[in-house]
């Protein structure tokens, strides 16, 4: 095995009294493609947004490339706590993209503008660069016919690609996918997750959270279980969603296929 | 009504109410620009986890926002003076009261703003590398402006007014270039209503100019 891009390591998160991560560790290989699935509630959207510190993890170590991320401090009442600076956790998220549920664009700029900002502002470059990228980015997601529209004037699906776009335009080594579909109309989720399945030919490095079981098991190359904040059962698409060992696993998927035709 | 009209005092003067024109004009700038700057940095101090900025700033909103301006100005120019061993001009404590007083207000204006965003703004920006700083000035900002834009109006219009509260400290402005010709020709509604036209020609364009401000802006809405 090579060394992972992305590594884990026990990571705990808890919202007040509430204890939503109760350690995890994951590692990552470039090209891996993760899809985390588990019920409403599990902690895999927390689990996902701690990766890019969105949320800050209670517990545990993050590293990237094999470099640690924050630096562990020793507090008064003798308990090691990580702290992290501001600028290392820019870093950090200008090279792990997200793509978001509620897509998150920008409203008050267009399409272009929404997927070059980025690139402007944080990666300081050149406005034509920036717009050649992003044009390309935007051809790759299908929307460079809408270059100049604002996010208001176009469909959750398209709007989802821009933000797809946009987290590309960064050239992010990994891809956090936070349920990309969950807010859409059905008819406009297969665009979207025809744009992802393209990332994957690229043989990018993504995890995904979804409920779209069906993708998950064409797209990815590691199936994760998540219930009750740990991961119940790590496996192959095959392994998990088709022959799943754990009780819970198999309840879960009997709940998801009981209306299935 | 046997009162004779007699707007020679107003014709023969206008010089003067120019001058006071100019001054009001320029308490109105200053005053405004810099109770709007100043209000983003009492908002942003307000909305602050740390309790050293929260606190100070609640204070000073509240302090503003619940005496009158009226006394603001009289205390920056007879109050003030004694706390800091300093003599103020007339100008710079009006523009010190009306300026600070509307820095309360905008920054009222401005959090509502701020909070009104979901927080989904912020992590779309946070997302793609920005710091907090760049979010606030790219993202949140420019929309918080466009958001409050109509209030913000409000403020600026209602500051212009104000101004001629300088005239009790004897600030040369338009207001009290008026008092004095009103009281030396004792031509008060000449004078009076020509100071109210006047004032509502130096400030009603800043209304249409909002709301040309408020369509163009609209397009990304």
């Amino acid at each position: 095995m090579n060394k992972p891009i992305l590594s884990v390591t026990d990571l705990h998160k808890s919202f007040g009294p509430q204890h939503v991560l109760k350690g995890i560790s994951l590692d990552v290989q470039a090209g891996e493609r993760i899809a985390i699935i588990g019920g409403s509630g599990s902690g895999k959207s927390t689990f996902l947004r701690c990766i890019n510190f969105m949320e800050m993890p209670s517990q545990g170590r993050i590293a990237l490339d094999g470099h640690s991320l924050g630096s562990v401090k020793q507090t008064r009442a003798g308990e090691t706590r990580v702290n992290y600076a501001e600028r290392e956790l820019c870093q950090v998220r200008a090279r792990v993209g997200m793509v978001f549920q509620q897509f998150n664009l920008f409203p008050h700029m267009t399409v272009l503008e929404n997927v070059m900002e980025g690139l402007v502002t944080v990666k300081r470059a050149a406005k034509t660069e920036a717009r050649e990228v992003a044009l390309s980015q935007l051809t790759k997601v299908g929307l460079s016919n809408r270059l100049d529209a604002y996010p208001s004037q176009l469909s959750g699906g398209q709007q989802q690609r821009v933000a797809i776009a946009r987290a590309l335009a960064m050239e992010p080594e990994i891809i956090l996918f936070d349920e990309p579909t969950s807010s859409l109309d059905p008819e406009l989720v297969g665009e979207v997750l025809r744009s992802i399945r393209v990332l994957a030919d690229e043989g990018r490095t993504m995890l995904l959270v979804t409920h779209e079981l069906g993708f998950a098991y064409h797209f990815a190359t590691k199936v994760i279980f998540l219930a009750d904040g740990v991961f119940h059962e790590v496996g192959t698409p095959e392994e998990v969603l088709k022959e799943p060992k754990q009780q819970k696993t198999k309840e879960f998927l009997r709940r998801f296929n009981e209306f299935a035709f | 009504m046997d009162y004779q009209f007699d707007f020679s005092v107003v014709t023969q003067n206008f010089g003067a109410l120019l001058q006071g024109l100019l001054v009001t004009a320029e308490l109105w700038v200053i005053c405004a620009a810099g109770g709007a700057t100043l209000g983003v940095c009492i908002a942003l101090a307000r909305l602050s986890p740390r309790r050293w900025l929260s606190l100070p700033s609640l204070v000073y909103v509240q302090l503003f926002r619940n005496t009158p301006v009226l006394i603001q100005l009289i205390w920056f120019y007879y109050a003030f003076p004694i706390v800091v061993g300093q003599q103020l001009t007339p100008f710079v404590a009006v523009v010190l009261g009306l300026g600070l007083n509307t820095s309360a207000y905008c920054a009222e204006i401005f959090r509502g703003g701020i909070i009104s965003l979901t927080r989904g703004q912020w992590e779309g920006a946070k997302a793609i590398g920005m710091s907090q700083s760049m979010a606030l000035r790219r993202v949140i900002m420019p929309q918080v402006f466009r958001r409050m834009l109509p209030a913000l109006t409000n403020r600026v219009i209602e500051v212009g007014k104000m101004s001629s509260l300088a005239s009790v400290l004897s600030v040369p402005e338009l207001m009290y270039q008026g008092r004095l010709l009103s009281s030396t020709f004792y031509r008060p509604f000449e004078v009076i209503t020509t100071l109210a036209i006047i004032y509502f020609l130096l400030i009603f364009p800043s209304g249409l100019f909002s709301r040309w401000l408020e369509v163009r802006m609209a397009r990304g809405k």
